[in-house]
C-alpha cells in the first residue's frame, strides 16, 4: 500500500509500507510507474496537512521526558533530554519507555541519543536501529559507515557529492577541510553545505533547538470559601473575574475577542457559558455587560464553589490615547454596543449595508454581520438612479394591468389590494448576469411608481413579451419608497 | 390663501423663534412615535428627514416589521441625508428584544438616531416602556423614532406622536409623468408642549430639513391648497 500526493507531473508517491518497499517502491516514484511493477497496488491520498498537526501536537505530548521538544520536518522530533534522562531511569530506560509510549498510540518510532541534533538525526533516520545511544567520544565513529544524505542535505547536494564520489559521511570526513571549504564557500543554505553539516554533526558548530512556548492561558480563577447558590453572588464574582482579568490582558498589552466563564458546582458539574467581542477589549464593565442575561440560565444545584474567566481568544491591544475629538472613544462606545446587541440577539441579528459588485439590487447590496470587518467587494457598484428607500425581503409578485404590453404598469394588485397608478417613472433596464444564472434568466426593467394616494413603490417585470425565455413577462414589487 | 411656510433645520443654524414656536418639529432630541400604514414607506423618509445630515443610526426591527415592509436600503439612504457606511440595523425577534436594544443603543453616546419599528400593538410596548424609552432619549440627547405599523395610539410617554401618509408628490421639474419629491400629510395627534394639527410636509434635500406647510382641514379648501396632481 502506497499514499499518493498530487506532484508537477501526476500523483507521486508519498510513503509507502513496508510491503511496498519490499516490492520495489520508493518514495517519490510516479504512481503510473508504480503500478506497472505492482498491478494490485493499494492507493490513498496523503493528508499532509492532517500529518503536519497532529505532529505539531505530537511535539507538545513528547514533553513528558524532557522539556524542549520540537517536530523536524515532516515525521521527525527533536527532544532535548540534557540533564533529564535521569528521571526515567537513564538515557536506556527512557528509549525503552519512549518506544513502549508511541506503540501505545500505534506509531513506530526509531530513536537515537547522541551528542548532537545532526548525529541524532542521522543515526535515527539511517543507522538501522530501532533505539541507539551515542557517547560523545564515539560520534565520528558511528558518524563515518552512514551514507551523506544521513547529513541532511538536499537532492541536489547528494547528486553533486555522489557524482565527486563521496558516498558516505567517513569518506567526505577524509577529504581535506580546506577543499571542501573552498568548494562550498559561498553556499549559504545549510542543506546544501556539507562542511556546515558535518560541523554540525560533530559539535565544531552549534545549532540551536527552538522549542515553541505553550502561552500560558489568560484566565482569572476564583475560589470560593463558602459553596454560594445563588447567581446574585455569581454575577458579583463575574465583575471580580473581569477586573482580574482586564488587569492580566492589560500587564500582556493584549484585548479579549473570545471569553469563557466556567463555573464549578460542588458536585462535580461544569457551568460554560461563552461570548464573543468584536474588537479587541480588556474594559472590565463591557466585559461583565456581555454576559447579561447568559448567566440566569445557569442551575446552581447545592452551591458553586469556584469559577474562571479564560480569555480564549486575544488580540495585541495597545493602549490608545483619547484625541481631542473623542473619535476614538466614541468608536469603542459604538463597537462596544454592537458587541452587546451580537451577545444577546446573535452574530447574525446585528447587520450593515455592504456593496458589492452587482446592479442586480439584491445582490448588489447584501447586509453582512457589523461584528466582523467587511469592506465589501473592491469591485462595488455605484447606481446612479435613485434607489427606494426599503427592499422587500423578496420580490412579491403583483398582478399589473398596463396600457402598453413592455410599458409601464396601470394598475397593479398586490397583496390583494388594487393600487392604481398616477405617475410612473422607468424603464431602468437591468440585464440578467449570464456569468452567475442560467440561459433562462431574463432581464428587469425596474419603474418608480406612484399611486394615486402617493404612496410609492419599485415594481418590475420579468422579461419581455417575445425575448423566448418563458412565456408572458411577470411582474414584481420589490421596493417601498418614501 | 398663502401657505405658512415653516422651516426647521436639524443643523444649528438659527431658526427665527417667532417661527419656532409655531412649528411642532422637535427642537431638541425626544421620543416620537409615527403611525403609519404598512404600505406607506413615507414615514421612514419623515423620519430620516430629521436626523442630523450623516449621522449614526441603529435601526432596530422587529421581526414581523421585517418580514412585512421589507429592510431599508442602504443605497436609498443618500437621497436623505444618510450615510450607509454609518447604518446599523438590528433584527429582534420580539418587541421585547426591540425595545433591550433601542435602550441599550441609548446607551452609546456616538449615535445620532434610533429607528425601531414595531407591527401592531405589542402588549410590551406599554407606558412604562415608552417613558424609559422617552427619558433616556431626552437625557442622551438621541433622536428616538418609534415607528408603529398597522398600530393603535394606545397609552404612551412619548413626545409626539404622528399619523403619516403620504400625499401625492411634488410635480418633477423635468418629466410631468414622473414621481417629483415625496410630500407627506403628518397629523399630530398628541403632542407635549406644541400645538396638535396637520401639515403638508416636504423634505428640502440641499438643505437637509423637513419644511411643514399647514395643511388645512376643510376638504374643499386643501384642493386648493395643495398641489393639483398630474395623472398621465
Amino acid at each position: 500500500m502506497v499514499l499518493a500526493r498530487e506532484a508537477t507531473h501526476g500523483r507521486v508517491v508519498h510513503d509507502c509500507n513496508a510491503a511496498a518497499v519490499a516490492a520495489g517502491i520508493s518514495r517519490g516514484s510516479r504512481i503510473t510507474d508504480m503500478r506497472a511493477i505492482l498491478p494490485d497496488l493499494r492507493v490513498e491520498d496523503a493528508a499532509c496537512a492532517a500529518d503536519a498537526a497532529d505532529l505539531a501536537m505530537l511535539s507538545f505530548w513528547v514533553r513528558r521526558w524532557c522539556p524542549w521538544a520540537q517536530s523536524d520536518g515532516a515525521d521527525g522530533l527533536l527532544l532535548d533530554c540534557t540533564g533529564s534522562d535521569h528521571l526515567h531511569g537513564g538515557e536506556e530506560a527512557m528509549l525503552r519507555e519512549m518506544t513502549r509510549a508511541f506503540a501505545a498510540m500505534g506509531l513506530t518510532a526509531r530513536l537515537a541519543i547522541a551528542p548532537t541534533i545532526g548525529t541524532a538525526w542521522a543515526l535515527a533516520r539511517h543507522g538501522g536501529h530501532k533505539r541507539f545511544i551515542c557517547e560523545e567520544a564515539d560520534a565520528a565513529r558511528h558518524l563515518a559507515p552512514l551514507p551523506v544524505p544521513a547529513l541532511r542535505l538536499d537532492g541536489a547536494t547528494v547528486l553533486l557529492l555522489k557524482r565527486l564520489g563521496l558516498k558516505s559521511i567517513g569518506a567526505l570526513m577524509d577529504v581535506p577541510r580546506e577543499a571542501l571549504i573552498r568548494r562550498f564557500r559561498r553556499i549559504e543554505a545549510p542543506s546544501a553545505n556539507p562542511v556546515l553539516r558535518l560541523d554540525q554533526a560533530l559539535g565544531r558548530h552549534k545549532e540551536l533547538l527552538v522549542s515553541e512556548d505553550i502561552a500560558p492561558p489568560l484566565r482569572a480563577l476564583r475560589k470560593l470559601a463558602e459553596p454560594i447558590g445563588h447567581l446574585d453572588g455569581l454575577s458579583q464574582i463575574l465583575r471580580d473575574l473581569a477586573v482580574d482579568l482586564c488587569a492580566l490582558l492589560e500587564r500582556e498589552g493584549r484585548g479579549a475577542r473570545g471569553l469563557v466563564f466556567t463555573a464549578y458546582r460542588v458536585d462535580g458539574g461544569v457551568l460554560q457559558c461563552d461570548v464573543r467581542t468584536g474588537r479587541a477589549n480588556r474594559d472590565p464593565a463591557h466585559l461583565t455587560a456581555l454576559f447579561d442575561g447568559k448567566l440566569d440560565r445557569f442551575d446552581p444545584g447545592f452551591g458553586i464553589e469556584a469559577a474562571a474567566l479564560e480569555a480564549v481568544d486575544s488580540e495585541v491591544l495597545a493602549a490608545a490615547q483619547d484625541d481631542l475629538t473623542g473619535k476614538t472613544r466614541d468608536d469603542m462606545a459604538f463597537t462596544g454596543l454592537i458587541d452587546r446587541l451580537v451577545a444577546r440577539l446573535g452574530i447574525g441579528a446585528v447587520l450593515k449595508p455592504v456593496r458589492q459588485g452587482s446592479h442586480i439590487p439584491e445582490r448588489g447590496e447584501l447586509w453582512a454581520p457589523a461584528a466582523i470587518e467587511n469592506a465589501g467587494s473592491l469591485s462595488a457598484v455605484q447606481r446612479r438612479t435613485t434607489t427606494p428607500l426599503r427592499m422587500l425581503q423578496r420580490p412579491e409578485e403583483a398582478e399589473v394591468i398596463h396600457a402598453v404590453p413592455d410599458g409601464p404598469p396601470a394598475r397593479f394588485r398586490w397583496r390583494y389590494k388594487l393600487h392604481d397608478v398616477a405617475r410612473s417613472q422607468g424603464p431602468e433596464r437591468i440585464a440578467p448576469e449570464w456569468w452567475r444564472e442560467n440561459s433562462r434568466a431574463r432581464l428587469r426593467d425596474y419603474y418608480h411608481v406612484e399611486d394615486s394616494e402617493g404612496r410609492r413603490f419599485w415594481l418590475y417585470r420579468e422579461g419581455l413579451m417575445d425575448d423566448g425565455r418563458g412565456g408572458n413577462p411577470q411582474w414584481f414589487v420589490h421596493g417601498l419608497d418614501a | 390663501m398663502e401657505p405658512d411656510v415653516s422651516p426647521v433645520s436639524n443643523d444649528n443654524s438659527p431658526v427665527d423663534d417667532r417661527r419656532a414656536d409655531s412649528t411642532p418639529l422637535a427642537a431638541k432630541p425626544q421620543l416620537v412615535e409615527l403611525f403609519s400604514d404598512f404600505r406607506d414607506a413615507g414615514v421612514a423618509g419623515f423620519a430620516l428627514a430629521q436626523v442630523p445630515r450623516g449621522g449614526r443610526i441603529l435601526w432596530v426591527q422587529e421581526r414581523m416589521a421585517a418580514l412585512e415592509t421589507g429592510r431599508p436600503f442602504g443605497q436609498g439612504f443618500g437621497r436623505f441625508g444618510g450615510d450607509p457606511e454609518q447604518l446599523v440595523l438590528a433584527c429582534s425577534r420580539n418587541t421585547g428584544d426591540l425595545l433591550w436594544t433601542m435602550e441599550e443603543g441609548l446607551r452609546c453616546t456616538s449615535i445620532a438616531a434610533i429607528i425601531g419599528e414595531v407591527w401592531g400593538d405589542p402588549k410590551a410596548l406599554d407606558f412604562t416602556a415608552t417613558k424609559r424609552l422617552a427619558m433616556r432619549a431626552e437625557r442622551q440627547g438621541v433622536h428616538v423614532f418609534l415607528i408603529r405599523f398597522q398600530g393603535h395610539p394606545n397609552l404612551s410617554a412619548a413626545r409626539q406622536r404622528w399619523n403619516i401618509s403620504s400625499l401625492p408628490s411634488a410635480p418633477h421639474p423635468y418629466d410631468g409623468k414622473a414621481p417629483g419629491i415625496p410630500r407627506w400629510r403628518a397629523e399630530l395627534f398628541r403632542a407635549r408642549g406644541a400645538k396638535p394639527g396637520i401639515w403638508q410636509a416636504e423634505y428640502d434635500r440641499a438643505a437637509h430639513r423637513l419644511d411643514l406647510v399647514p395643511l388645512l382641514s376643510h376638504p374643499a379648501m386643501a384642493e386648493e391648497a395643495a398641489p393639483q396632481v398630474q395623472t398621465g
